[in-house]
C-alpha cells in the first residue's frame, strides 16, 4: 500500500464519520454518536500514517522533504489537524453535534485534493525556493490557523441556525450546543486561528525574505492573507471593545473564511502575470 | 482615533487592497493601454493604482492606521498602567459575593487549621495573596499575571514595529539586481524597479556557477560561488543557493536566476568585449632558428621581433572572426611589417594556434596557449553561465522581525492569559466552616470558571484530607 492509496482510503473514513455525525444529530442515537466518534479517530490516525508514510516515500524515492509542499499535501495535512482539533473540542465539550458540521469539511478538502484533475497526488522533488525549513514552519502554522477557522466556520453556521429557533421547537436543533456556547467556542477558534494565521504570515515573510531578499512584495497571495488577517482583526476589535457577539460576529467570521478559501484557492484564478501576452 | 475609525481604517485597507490583486501591478504601459483602453488607463494612472500599494493614498490610509493604534494605546495606556502597577491591589469582596457562579463546601475543621492549610497552596499558585478578616469570618485574596493587561498593548507596539521597519526599508533600503558571467567582477548593480546604477563599494566576483537538475528536468539547486573584494583583495567567499544567502556590510545577496551567456557568434557582444588588461601573450617562432619567443603585448603597442624579423602590432580581438566565410571563433588581428617589406594583415584565432603556419612566412605567430583563458574564464566556451543575483540593502528588517516576535507573544498573551483574581471566604460555624471559592478575569469568563472549580476540588481535597 502506497501513501496515496491509504489517504483515499482516509477519505472514505471521513465520509463514514461525518455521515455517522449527521446521522447522530437527526436521529439522536448515542451510538450513532459514538459510531463517528471512532471512524473520525480511525481517519485521523489513517491521516497521520498516509502523512509519515508519504514523508518515508518521498526518502526512498531519493527526494526526501516533509509532505508539506504542493495543493494535495498541504490539503492532506489541514484536513488532519482540522479533524484533531476537533476531536479535542468534542472531548472538552463532551458534545458531537460539532461533528456534522466539522468533520464533513475535512471530508470535502480530502476529496477534493483525492479526485480534482487539477491536483496531482505525485510526489515531486522540491525546486530550490521550497526547499526551506522556514517554509514547513509557514505551511503547519497556515494550516492550523486555517483549521481552526474552517471549524469557527462550522459553529457559526451553527449558531446562526440555532439563534433563529428562540422557542427552541425545533427538535433538530435542541441537540446543539446553548447558543451562547457556540458564539464563546466560536471565538476561541477565531483567537487560536489568528494566533497562527499571524505566526503562518510571519514565518512566510522571513521565508520570502531569505528566498528574495524581500519580506513583503504584496503579491496576489500575500495581499489575500493580509486582508484575511485585517477581516478577523476586524472581528476582534469589534467583540473586545464594542462587545460585539453573536450573529454579527457570527457573519464577520463567515465573511473571514471565505477570505481564507479565497487566499488559498482563489488566488490561483486572478490575472496573473501573463495575462496581458507579452510582459 | 477610536475603534470605530480602526475598523473603518482596517476593511477600507482591506478593500481597496483587492483592487491590486486583481489589476496585476507594475506591468509596462502599454500593456495596460491595451487591456483597460485610453479611459480607463488614464483613471487608473491618476489613482496610481498600477501600483497602488507605493500610493499615496495607500500609504497615507497605512500611517493613519498606525497613528490611530498609536494615539488609542497611548491614551488607554496611562489607565491600564495604574491598574498593573498599583501597589496594593485591591480587592473587593461584596463584587465576589455577588457573582453567580460560586464552588461552596464544608470542612471539618476550625478557621484557623484551614487559613494554616489554604495560605501556602495558593501562595503557590497565585503571585499575590492578601488575607482579610471579614464579618463571617475571613477571606482569602489571591491574583495572578496582572500584567497581562498590557498584552493588547505590545500587540499595538508591533504594528507600529512593522510599518517603523518597512518605513525604513523604504527609505533607506534598495532592492538591485545584477548578471554576473562567471570568472567576471562588478562593482556596481541597477536598482528596482528605476533600474539607476547604483555602486557597490565592493566588488562582487562570481568564481562559478552550477545548475542541477531532477531526474524529471525540474531544477534542484543552483549555486554560485562568490567572492567579494574589497580594493582588489578578495575578502570573503561563499557558495549561495536559493534561502541562503551572501550577507555582507549590511547587504544580502541572493540567488534569483542565471542565464547562458548569449552565443559566441553574435558580433555586437564580440563588439563590446575587451581585451584583458594585462595584456596578452603572443608565440613569435623564427623559421630559420626554429626558436619561439613569448613576448607580452597590449593592442596598439608595437612589438619588435627578435633576430630583426620586423615590428608587430595587435590590432583587435574579435569575439568571432571569419576565414574565407568560415568561422573561426576568437581571434586575434594585428600587422606585420617585416623588415623591408610590406605590412600584411594577420589573423591569430585563438582555438587554431597553427593558422599563420600556413603563410608560411620568416615568422609564425599565435596566442600563446593560456591567452584563451584570460578572454574566456570558465571552460568550454559553449557552456558559459552568468548568474543572476539580486542584491538588497534594508537596514528597517530588525526591526520588522523584532515586530514579528513582539506580534506573536503580544497575541498569546492578550487571547490565552488573562488577569486572574479569586476569593476563598471561610465561614465559620458551629461546628463546621463553609468555604466558597469564587473568582473573576479580565478575559475568557468561561475558561476562569472551569479553573474556579477546579480550585475548588483542589481545596476540598485538601480540607478533607488527613
Ligand atoms: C492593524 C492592526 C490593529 C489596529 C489598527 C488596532 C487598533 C486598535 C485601536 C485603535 C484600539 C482601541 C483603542 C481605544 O479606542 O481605546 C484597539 C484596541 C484593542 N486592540 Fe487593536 N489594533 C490592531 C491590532 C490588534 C491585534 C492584532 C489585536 C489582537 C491581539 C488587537 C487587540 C486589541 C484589543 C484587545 C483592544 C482593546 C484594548 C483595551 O481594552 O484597552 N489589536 N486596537
Amino acid at each position: 500500500m502506497n501513501s496515496s492509496n491509504l489517504l483515499s482510503i482516509t477519505t472514505f473514513i471521513y465520509g463514514a464519520a461525518a455521515f455517522f455525525y449527521l446521522a447522530h444529530w437527526v436521529f439522536k442515537k448515542d451510538l450513532l454518536g459514538r459510531l463517528g466518534t471512532w471512524t473520525a479517530i480511525i481517519g485521523a490516525a489513517g491521516n497521520i500514517a498516509g502523512f509519515i508514510l508519504r514523508w518515508v516515500e518521498s526518502y526512498q524515492m531519493g527526494i526526501g522533504h516533509v509532505p508539506l509542499s504542493n495543493m494535495y499535501e498541504s490539503l492532506v495535512f489541514f484536513s488532519g489537524t482540522l479533524v484533531i482539533i476537533y476531536l479535542i473540542i468534542e472531548r472538552k465539550t463532551q458534545n458531537s453535534i460539532i461533528g456534522a458540521f466539522a468533520t464533513p469539511i475535512a471530508f470535502l478538502a480530502m476529496a477534493y485534493a483525492s479526485m480534482s484533475p487539477n491536483i496531482s497526488d505525485r510526489i515531486q522533488p522540491l525546486i530550490p525556493a521550497l526547499k526551506s525549513n522556514w517554509l514547513i514552519a509557514h505551511v503547519i502554522t497556515c494550516f492550523l490557523g486555517y483549521a481552526a477557522f474552517a471549524i469557527a466556520f462550522g459553529l457559526c453556521i451553527m449558531y446562526l441556525v440555532k439563534q433563529r429557533d428562540v422557542q427552541g421547537t425545533s427538535s433538530l436543533l435542541s441537540s446543539f450546543p446553548k447558543a451562547i456556547v457556540l458564539d464563546e467556542l466560536n471565538h476561541q477558534m477565531i483567537m487560536f486561528g489568528f494566533l497562527f494565521l499571524s505566526i503562518g504570515i510571519i514565518t512566510g515573510a522571513v521565508w520570502a525574505n531569505s528566498a528574495w531578499g524581500s519580506y513583503w512584495s504584496w503579491d496576489p497571495k500575500e495581499t489575500w492573507s493580509l486582508i484575511t488577517w485585517f477581516i478577523y482583526a476586524t472581528l476582534l476589535h469589534a467583540r473586545m471593545m464594542r462587545g460585539w457577539y453573536g450573529k454579527r460576529i457570527a457573519y464577520l467570521s463567515i465573511i473571514g473564511f471565505m477570505a481564507v478559501l479565497f487566499t488559498y484557492f482563489g488566488v490561483n484564478l486572478l490575472p496573473g502575470l501573463h495575462s496581458y501576452g507579452s510582459v | 482615533m477610536s475603534v470605530k475609525l480602526t475598523v473603518v481604517l482596517l476593511l477600507s485597507i482591506a478593500l481597496t487592497s483587492i483592487v491590486g490583486t486583481i489589476i496585476p501591478q507594475n506591468q509596462n504601459p502599454a500593456d495596460y493601454f491595451r487591456a483597460y483602453g485610453e479611459f480607463l488607463y488614464r483613471l487608473f494612472d491618476v489613482l496610481n493604482i498600477f501600483d497602488m500599494y507605493h500610493s499615496w493614498w495607500f500609504q497615507f490610509l497605512l500611517v493613519l492606521l498606525t497613528m490611530n493604534i498609536f494615539v488609542c494605546s497611548i491614551d488607554r495606556l496611562s489607565a491600564t498602567w495604574k491598574i498593573v502597577f498599583a501597589k496594593n491591589p485591591s480587592f473587593n469582596l461584596s463584587r465576589f459575593r455577588n457573582l453567580s457562579q460560586k464552588e461552596t463546601f464544608s470542612g471539618n475543621h476550625p478557621l484557623t487549621e484551614l487559613k494554616k492549610r489554604y495560605e501556602p497552596f495558593i501562595s503557590k499558585h497565585f503571585g499575590y495573596t492578601k488575607v482579610e478578616e471579614t464579618d463571617k469570618g475571613l477571606c482569602i485574596f489571591a491574583e495572578k499575571w496582572r500584567w497581562t493587561r498590557l498584552g493588547v498593548y505590545t500587540v499595538h507596539l508591533s504594528v507600529i514595529l512593522l510599518l517603523l521597519g518597512g518605513l525604513i526599508g523604504s527609505i533607506f533600503g534598495f532592492q538591485g539586481y545584477v548578471n554576473i558571467p562567471e570568472g567576471e567582477t562588478v562593482d556596481s548593480i541597477r536598482t528596482f524597479p528605476n533600474g539607476k546604477i547604483r555602486s557597490l563599494g565592493f566588488e562582487i566576483k562570481c568564481n562559478d556557477f552550477n545548475v542541477s537538475f531532477y531526474d524529471n528536468g525540474a531544477p534542484k539547486e543552483y549555486r554560485s560561488s562568490l567572492t567579494i573584494f574589497e580594493k582588489g583583495r578578495p575578502v570573503y567567499t561563499k557558495d549561495i543557493i536559493v534561502n541562503d544567502p551572501m550577507k555582507y556590510k549590511g547587504y544580502s545577496i541572493f540567488q534569483s536566476s542565471y542565464g547562458k551567456m548569449a552565443p559566441e557568434a553574435n558580433p555586437k557582444k564580440a563588439a563590446t568585449f575587451e581585451m584583458p588588461s594585462d595584456g596578452i601573450t603572443l608565440n613569435f617562432t623564427s623559421r630559420q632558428s626554429g626558436k619561439t619567443y613569448k613576448i607580452k603585448t597590449v593592442i596598439g603597442k608595437p612589438v619588435d621581433i627578435p633576430e630583426g624579423l620586423g615590428k608587430f602590432v595587435l590590432l583587435e580581438y574579435r569575439k568571432s572572426a571569419e576565414f574565407i566565410g568560415q568561422n573561426i571563433g576568437e581571434a586575434c588581428i594585428g600587422i606585420l611589417t617585416p623588415k623591408g617589406g610590406k605590412p600584411v594583415e594577420i589573423l591569430l584565432p585563438l582555438h587554431f594556434p597553427n593558422f599563420d603556419r600556413m603563410r608560411k612566412g620568416r615568422v609564425f605567430i599565435s596566442v600563446d596557449a593560456q591567452a584563451p583563458e584570460k578572454f574566456n574564464p570558465g571552460s568550454n566556451p559553449a557552456e558559459r553561465y552568468y548568474t543572476g543575483l539580486q542584491v538588497t540593502k534594508d537596514p528597517g528588517v530588525f526591526v520588522v522581525y523584532a515586530g514579528f516576535i513582539v506580534m506573536i507573544i503580544g497575541c498569546f498573551i492578550t487571547f490565552f492569559m488573562s488577569h486572574q483574581r479569586v476569593c476563598i471566604e471561610i465561614i465559620k460555624g458551629k461546628t463546621k466552616s463553609k468555604v466558597i471559592v469564587s473568582g473573576t478575569a479580565n478575559k475568557n469568563k468561561m475558561g476562569m470558571h472551569q479553573k474556579v472549580k477546579k480550585l475548588s476540588d483542589q481545596l476540598a481535597d485538601l480540607t478533607n484530607g488527613s
